[in-house]
């Protein structure tokens, strides 16, 4: 089914989300944002557990939620006949049933008799690869298994959209992987809209075909996770996928960097307010002025020097203020440390620049 | 040697850390010793050999019997009536709630013979709701046995209703939230979800309301009287046993104190923690 929140604003205290944006059928959707952002707010707007303030939801072309304006009625329908399913943070199994007991819930509450729905559930359970855990309390679940009984109840009754609020966050980071791949697999088999709200851009960039990113309660950046990568809108995005995210003006293939400093890039063409994306493997970090082909290169301080993987992140404060992704050896042989004096340098074509996108939706 | 030393000093530090100061310890074991000694000072006075006749005479089984009726009773329309009121209370869906919970704890500070009191005024035979219940059904409630039980719901449905309230304000609403999106009405969130994760909270408040109702004196006897076999409860008989017949009060006082304890092992550990 479709999904379109038309000009929906809804407050909670002080917070207000405004979303505007539609959700296909067939089509995983990762609503990525921070803490408090409003990305739940979202998916609970869409389950019926918030109201909208103004503007309105729609499911199919039906109005589900809207205020009432001069030219129409106010209308809620109750998240229980939404037809969506939910699989909410940390689960929210029902700790006195049995796991079999959790799934057959749904098809029970929809009429289905006790033996039906028990089978109903038994399905289900099979189908996600846990039937031997029906019998078990919630409690007695590792985390990955909740969170597979969680899908399966949440898809026991074949809803219309499946709405998941931060699937994977309760996991431990070893389980994690096999978690998400498993949960990769399983999205791919549902029909319907399957709307996902995580904190972590790699969930959003394995499981979703689209990722709407949320920031202060407003989309921010609305694209295919491979947009993501390439061309992050803002500096929480681009922070996110590990890259440094410059604003500034081109003219001439020169941008002037807000903040201080000028970049060369290759594209010529840019003209006006840009953004431009520095991959830390492409920043290079020595004692001198480098001989090198590198048409950018300007003096820094190294503000902090953190190992990450097979890698050393080095943070340059300078003009412009970058970071540095150097071989553990690099770092070791510049003896790199808080303070130390710098030049950083980095090729013309290894910059993207891209215009700015305007930011007026807000 | 140093290993010697180690060893013949760690247990006399641990013993020293573990010793709790006089203070504490002096005051604390008063407090013991006077709960303990009266409860055995009734049973070291129970008469034995005329014991088990003075409990199955047929006025001390009328008495007991009517007891636990009654308060079982007081306590089913406690639960039938207070576990929704508590609701209300913790979702916050009435104006002026923090009145309404302020009121609710009236009844347990307040001295049980006022409650009596307040109850003549409101159910007695001219009372504000009393008067319309005699002329239009001729019946009137002050000393019959349904004011027994009114009595004591009066006084004992408090226990029930701030116990509910905490576990339902404490209870994660998202289990809730579950259950609305499967498809469950909210008589079905209420009876599957709700009511069974406050299972050991309502049963904490239920035993709380039941053991204060069966031992409910002072409203009932102002409000109920003392008609033996319709509101002579087993506290109204033992307090006046007490005049007439030592033995027999002392050993009524045991067999109720036998009821309680009963009760409290029964439901010992898990089921009176209430949940958190």
């Amino acid at each position: 089914m479709t999904v379109r929140l038309t000009e929906a604003v809804v407050r909670r205290g002080d917070f207000t989300l405004r979303v505007d944006t539609q959700f296909d059928d067939g089509v995983v959707t990762a609503i990525l944002g921070p803490n408090g952002s409003g990305k739940s707010t979202l998916l609970r707007t869409v389950a019926g557990l918030e109201a909208v303030d103004r503007g309105s939801v729609s499911i199919d072309g039906t109005i589900v939620d809207a205020v009432r304006t001069p030219v129409s009625r106010a209308t809620f329908v109750e998240p229980r006949r939404r037809d969506v399913g939910v699989v909410f943070q940390d689960y929210a199994l029902f700790p006195h049933l049995s796991v079999r007991q959790n799934v057959a819930f749904g098809p029970r509450s929809r009429g289905a008799g006790r033996s039906a729905a028990r089978a109903q559930a038994d399905a289900v359970l099979d189908r996600l690869g846990v039937a031997d855990l029906a019998d078990r309390r919630p409690a007695a679940l590792s985390g990955g298994q909740a969170q597979r009984v969680a899908l399966a109840r949440a898809l026991a009754t074949s809803p219309r959209a499946l709405l998941l609020d931060e699937p994977l966050a309760a996991l431990d980071a070893q389980v994690k992987d096999d978690v998400r791949a498993q949960l990769a697999s399983t999205l791919r088999g549902v029909p319907g809209t399957t709307l996902l709200v995580t904190h972590d851009p790699f969930d959003a960039l394995v499981l979703a075909d689209r990722v709407v990113v949320v920031e202060d309660g407003a989309v921010v950046q609305d694209g295919a996770p491979a947009d993501l990568t390439r061309a992050p809108g803002t500096s929480y995005v681009a922070a996110l996928v590990g890259v440094t995210l410059l604003r500034g003006v081109a003219s001439a293939g020169v941008i002037a960097v807000d903040g201080g400093g000028s970049l060369q890039v290759a594209d010529r063409a840019l003209s006006g307010p840009v953004l431009c994306v520095v991959r830390p493997e492409s920043v290079t970090v020595g004692q001198s002025p480098p001989e090198g082909s590198a048409r950018n290169r300007w003096p820094g301080t190294v503000v902090s020097v953190q190992p990450s993987l097979d890698r050393v992140r080095v943070v340059v404060d300078g003009a412009p203020s970058v970071v540095a992704a150097v071989t553990p050896g690099a770092a070791a042989e510049l003896a790199l440390a808080p303070g130390s004096r710098v030049w950083v340098s980095v090729k013309a074509t290894d910059l993207t620049a891209y215009p700015a996108p305007s930011r007026a939706s807000q | 040697m140093t290993t010697d030393l180690a060893v013949r000093r760690r247990p006399r530090r641990g013993r020293r850390a573990r010793r709790p100061p006089w203070f504490l310890l002096l005051p604390g074991l008063v407090a013991l010793v006077f709960l303990v000694v009266p409860m055995v000072g009734l049973v070291a006075q129970v008469p034995w050999n005329s014991f088990l006749e003075t409990i199955t005479a047929p006025e001390a089984m009328t008495a007991l019997r009517l007891s636990l009726v009654t308060s079982t009773l007081a306590t089913c329309f406690a639960a039938v009536v207070g576990v929704p009121f508590a609701w209300l209370l913790a979702r916050d869906v009435l104006p002026f709630t923090h009145v309404w919970r302020a009121l609710v704890l009236v009844p347990l500070l307040l001295p049980p013979v006022v409650s009596g009191v307040a109850l003549l005024a409101a159910f007695g035979r001219f009372g504000l709701v009393g008067q319309y219940v005699y002329s239009w059904f001729g019946f009137q409630i002050p000393f019959t046995t349904l004011a027994v039980v009114l009595a004591m719901a009066f006084v004992a449905m408090p226990f029930l209703i701030i116990t509910l309230e905490g576990a339902f304000r404490t209870l994660d609403r998202r289990y809730e939230d579950a259950a609305a999106t499967l498809g469950a009405s909210s008589w079905t969130t209420f009876r599957r979800v709700t009511l069974p994760l406050a299972g050991p909270s309502l049963l904490a408040g239920a035993v709380l309301c039941w053991a204060r109702a069966l031992g409910e004196f002072g409203a009932t006897v102002t409000f109920a009287g003392s008609f033996p076999g319709t509101t002579q409860t087993m506290p109204i008989a033992i307090y006046y046993a007490l005049d007439t017949n030592w033995s027999a009060a002392i050993s009524l006082s045991v067999v109720l104190m036998g009821v309680c304890i009963a009760v409290l092992v029964a439901l010992r550990g898990r089921y009176l923690r209430t949940s958190s």
